[in-house]
């Protein structure tokens, strides 16, 4: 789990510093001038790709609404904006997001409707029930350490990963008992 | 031995009052390793390291308080072997230095994690607020703000509509305006926010239950030395994060601040974990999360400063002067990160960032106290109702659906929501529209001042003018707004949903500040001959900012609820990033503190720490109760007497059933029943460990093994079971106060050196006078600049101390014994330890 996280921050670090570095997509700036009504002249926003050095109302506005002596005064009224973005780094992040909630969603179904399915078909109704009653039965808070012990056990890899599950779902079994049932934390 | 006291005690300095330093630091320096006496070693040292402890015996049981001088002790262990290796080889020597770096290299990656998760949350949220409206058709991962990017289309007067943005009602049927479209728009609007919180809630339940509410009040306890197992996890960081961006999507009066501050202690707990110097001890992992957590407020708000300050006055219990540094530290990178992922596109790290210049006058105070005394009417009206909802969730069949209440209030709110523009936004644009001054340019409806058409002024100074009806139609709506705000908010914390409670705070606080700038400013538009306004009102004038008032009415709304004052005026001083508002912000925050203290003196989060019976004793806490050590002490009078180990009489069977029959977390160990000589203290954790370890790796221990606490075994005949040596886990110097102690120091004990247990015990009469001595030649030991730098050179000061001792102490002392005789005969030789049991 914890490669898993690292590997994950450290992809991020990269990419967030790689986009950052290197793509200035020219679509990423832009200089936006927001000028107000001015005698006749509507209102009217006006947005340009230009470098920050660049971004004031005489290269932004065009074409020019007003005639040549009113252009200073017109200009003094707009409020020009320089912006950044990096549109490298919303799709990446979006489209991040979106998959890691995907598949947690697909594990949560997994373990919610298509394990206990599984189970009943493999095992039998009985047994599940037994196993439930034992979950509960459990000392409260204590059981923790007993399952790390004995989890040490057995060297195979696919038990480990196995164990580490179990474990895993014990704790959060704890937790969801003290938290929705038992209401001793964080009510 | 290297005896280098100079550096402990500068180092305890820094945290405790000089005079608490007790002896046992010092001896704890030189314990190990020959001693000069046997008598010093046995007089001082937290905890026997000659042996090596076994496996688990260092880690506490889930739900325990940590303790948090062992954990120091432990720390300046490690941290001499280290030193002392060093000398070795060049390869030790780079270790060490590693070691020592590491703090650093922790606070570098908490920074750059926690920073990128809350670019990440922004951006997402961003997104999913938006797709509750609609979508964008040339690329779906962009939010209405970003697919409007470089369209030209835009008009000023519909600054955010282009072709590209659809709703869902155009995007459907085809129509973008009549009441078929709105309804289709309103419609979707619920079901996105209900399929967002839904989500949210059964993600929650099923993977990280912990991942719920705010996770300050339950982090403020963990750094008070509290252990809740899979709080700070990895399942609770991915879970957190993931769930965050979907509540606060949903549309619910949540904020994302709190939870950020959980996920960045969570950052720092996974990174603990890549060094032993952190993972190991919990007092160390502490003094991490606390720069952690000040690393999550920096990225919330996008203000170091104030981070390390909130860190510093409301989450932390132990702060040490290198936690400020390496807190600022984390802060900053963090801060930094979050900037060059540049979320909003303004590079700002938040949205309602504002800057305006514009000056302020002494009479405005009056308003600003007035704001003040509403954020703490309005703190003390939620943090009761909150508890009081809390509360009947905790005790009654509500708490049994979780998932319906989310759903319920989602739907509710949605439903209430939607028709208003100011609450169907994100809360967090609306706080930005409400700080925001009228320029010239802005387009939104609180703008919609009647303008003087021959008006030529620059834009930065726009004088007063008299409200248009938009304006007026703008306030009825933020009034319903406000309403619905403070009713909604109450029954939302608390929630089984990462829910922040900054935010929604805020934006009741600037709604009512926003309101009444506005009347303080059209009152001064049209009364500017009144004698108040007369002075710094002249017509024509720019004298009021609403933005300003707004400002204001949320610091002291948050204020209110979580009597912050100086991190919290340093937030949003660093929020505008100008000198001059500090005035205001101060005083509103303080008149909010002072009435909310009127009416009880917790803020919220101390409340939900006492609504979940968390072990918490507050360091601002006052204690005011004329009791005596001895009124509090278990057992009572009426109690079974104490449950006490001996040093060399108990078996390991009698061990076993004072374990199962009591659930105290340790035993006092005495010299025998009949004297009651306390010797030390045995945590129950460790007694457990030990025993269970001896019985299945020591041949030979058998239930009636003779377990003994004392150097050498005792004297049995052979026939006897081999004997259980425990002394490596008996703690040698346990806390111990006299019955007469007043409880307020007992308390001040507790609360400064994290005590877990203390022992009390009936006048310390009876030590022996050579244990005197030894006192005296320590305290003079300690005052010789430099110190000793080897064993030998202590040999010889030691000596020539012993000397110097003057030889009217030693009469004095001898004149004394007859009189220390009749206290113990007083005492009837019994020194009875007691246990108190805090919490």
């Amino acid at each position: 789990m914890k490669s898993v996280f690292l590997l994950e921050f450290f992809s991020v670090l990269c990419f967030v510093l790689l986009s950052t570095v290197t793509a200035k997509n020219s679509e990423d700036i832009r200089c936006k001038c927001i000028c107000p009504p001015y005698r006749d002249v509507e209102g009217q926003i006006y947005k340009q790709n230009v470098s920050l050095k660049d971004c004031n109302c005489l290269h932004v506005v065009e074409p020019m609404p007003v005639e040549g002596k009113d252009v200073e005064a017109y200009c003094l009224r707009c409020e020009c904006k320089y912006e950044e973005r990096s549109s490298g780094t919303i799709k990446f992040t979006i489209i991040m997001y979106l998959s890691i909630l995907g598949l947690l969603l697909l594990y949560m179904v997994y373990l919610t409707l298509l394990e206990p399915m599984l189970k009943r078909r493999l095992f039998g109704h009985s047994q599940l029930i037994q196993n439930d009653d034992d979950v509960g039965d459990q000392q409260p808070f204590a059981n923790a350490h007993n399952v790390l012990s004995r989890s040490h056990s057995r060297p195979n890899m696919l038990n480990k990963v196995e164990h580490a599950q179990q474990r895993w779902r014990r704790q959060v079994q704890e937790q969801r008992k003290s938290v929705f049932d038992r209401h001793v934390v964080l009510s | 031995c290297r005896l280098d006291l100079s550096q402990t005690d500068r180092y305890y300095e820094s945290v405790y009052n000089p005079c608490e330093i007790s002896r046992v630091y010092i001896s704890n320096q030189c314990v190990s390793s020959a001693t000069p006496t046997e008598e010093m070693n046995g007089a001082g040292n937290l905890m026997d390291f000659l042996d090596e402890p076994f496996p688990d015996v260092s880690t506490y049981e889930d739900f325990h308080t940590i303790d948090w001088l062992r954990e120091k002790s432990r720390d300046t262990d490690r941290h001499r072997k280290i030193t002392s290796k060093s000398k070795e080889s060049i390869w030790e020597l780079i270790k060490s230095l590693l070691d020592a770096w590491s703090g650093w290299v922790v606070m570098l990656l908490i920074g750059l994690l926690s920073g990128t998760l809350a670019g990440v949350i922004d951006l997402a949220v961003d997104w999913m607020t938006d797709l509750k409206e609609g979508v964008c058709l040339s690329a779906f991962w962009y939010s209405h703000e970003q697919c409007c990017w470089t369209s030209n289309e835009t008009t000023f007067d519909d600054r955010d509509k282009c072709p590209q943005w659809q709703k869902w009602a155009e995007l459907m049927t085809g129509h973008a305006e009549g009441a078929g479209a709105y309804v289709l728009n309103y419609f979707l609007y619920i079901l996105w926010a209900l399929l967002f919180s839904f989500l949210a809630v059964s993600l929650v339940r099923v993977f990280a239950p912990y991942a719920c509410g705010s996770g300050i009040p339950e982090i403020k306890t963990i750094l008070s030395g509290f252990i809740i197992r899979g709080y700070l996890g990895k399942w609770t960081l991915l879970i957190k994060t993931v769930t965050l961006v979907l509540a606060v999507s949903s549309g619910l009066s949540l904020g994302k601040e709190g939870p950020l501050v959980h996920v960045a202690c969570c950052c720092g707990n996974l990174f603990c974990s890549l060094f032993s110097k952190y993972s190991k001890n919990e007092g160390k992992r502490r003094e991490v999360l606390s720069a952690a957590a000040a690393a999550g407020v920096s990225v919330a708000f996008g203000a170091p400063i104030g981070g390390v300050l909130f860190s510093l006055e409301e989450v932390s219990y132990y702060f040490p002067l290198k936690t400020l540094w390496r807190s600022f530290f984390a802060a900053l990178v963090a801060a930094f990160t979050l900037r060059s992922i540049n979320p909003f596109g303004n590079s700002r790290l938040v949205l309602f960032y504002v800057e305006y210049h514009t000056p302020w006058y002494m009479a405005e105070l009056v308003p600003f106290i007035l704001l003040g005394v509403f954020g703490g009417l309005w703190g003390t009206l939620f943090i009761r109702a909150n508890i009081a909802w809390c509360r009947r969730r905790k005790t009654t069949q509500l708490g049994k659906y979780p998932v319906l209440e989310v759903i319920a209030v989602t739907g509710i709110t949605a439903v209430l929501a939607y028709p208003n523009p100011y609450t169907r936004r994100s809360t967090s644009e609306l706080i930005s529209e409400l700080f925001n001054d009228c320029g010239a340019l802005e387009s939104s409806q609180l703008c919609d001042y009647i303008n003087n058409p021959n008006m030529s002024r620059p834009v930065d100074d726009i004088p007063d003018r008299p409200a248009g009806p938009g304006v007026y139609n703008a306030l009825w709506q933020l009034a319903l707004a406000l309403i619905f705000k403070i009713v909604i908010t109450i029954f939302t914390f608390g929630m089984k949903i990462p829910s922040g409670l900054f935010i929604p705070s805020m934006a009741v606080g600037a709604i009512a500040g926003r309101i009444v700038g506005i009347a303080v400013e059209q009152m001064a538009y049209h009364h500017h001959d009144w004698i108040i306004f007369k002075n710094w009102c002249r017509p024509g004038a720019d004298c009021v900012t609403p933005g300003l008032y707004a400002m204001v009415g949320a610091a002291a709304c948050l204020g209110g609820v979580t009597r912050m004052t100086v991190s919290l005026v340093v937030i949003m001083f660093e929020l505008t990033g100008g000198l001059e508002y500090i005035v205001p912000l101060m005083a509103a925050a303080v008149t909010s503190k002072w009435v909310a203290d009127a009416f009880g003196k917790e803020g919220i989060y101390e409340s939900h720490i006492q609504l979940n019976g968390y072990p918490y004793l507050d360091v601002r806490d006052e204690f005011t109760h004329r009791t005596l050590a001895t009124d509090v002490m278990r057992p009572r009078r009426n109690d079974p007497p104490l449950a006490v180990l001996t040093q060399d009489t108990t078996t390991v069977e009698d061990v076993e059933t004072l374990i199962k029959d009591t659930d105290y977390n340790g035993f006092p160990v005495v010299v025998s029943r009949e004297s009651e000589r306390l010797i030390g203290f045995v945590q129950r954790r460790d007694l457990t460990l030990a025993i269970k370890n001896a019985r299945q790796k020591q041949d030979g221990v058998v239930s009636s093994s003779v377990v003994y606490f004392t150097e050498d075994a005792p004297q049995l005949p052979a026939s006897n079971p081999q004997p259980l040596k425990l002394r490596r886990i008996l703690n040698l110097s346990p806390f111990t106060v006299t019955d007469h102690t007043p409880m307020e120091t007992v308390v001040d004990i507790f609360r400064k050196l994290g005590l877990r247990q203390c022992l009390v015990t009936r006048s310390g009469y009876d030590r022996s006078v050579s244990q005197i001595y030894l006192e005296i030649l320590e305290i003079q030991v300690r005052r010789r600049f430099p110190p000793p730098s080897s064993l030998k050179e202590l040999e010889g000061i030691l000596t020539e101390e012993w000397l110097q001792i003057p030889l009217e102490t030693i009469h004095k002392l001898y004149e004394s014994i007859p009189q220390r005789i009749e206290a113990v005969i007083a005492a009837k030789s019994r020194r009875t330890p007691y246990e108190i049991i805090f919490c």
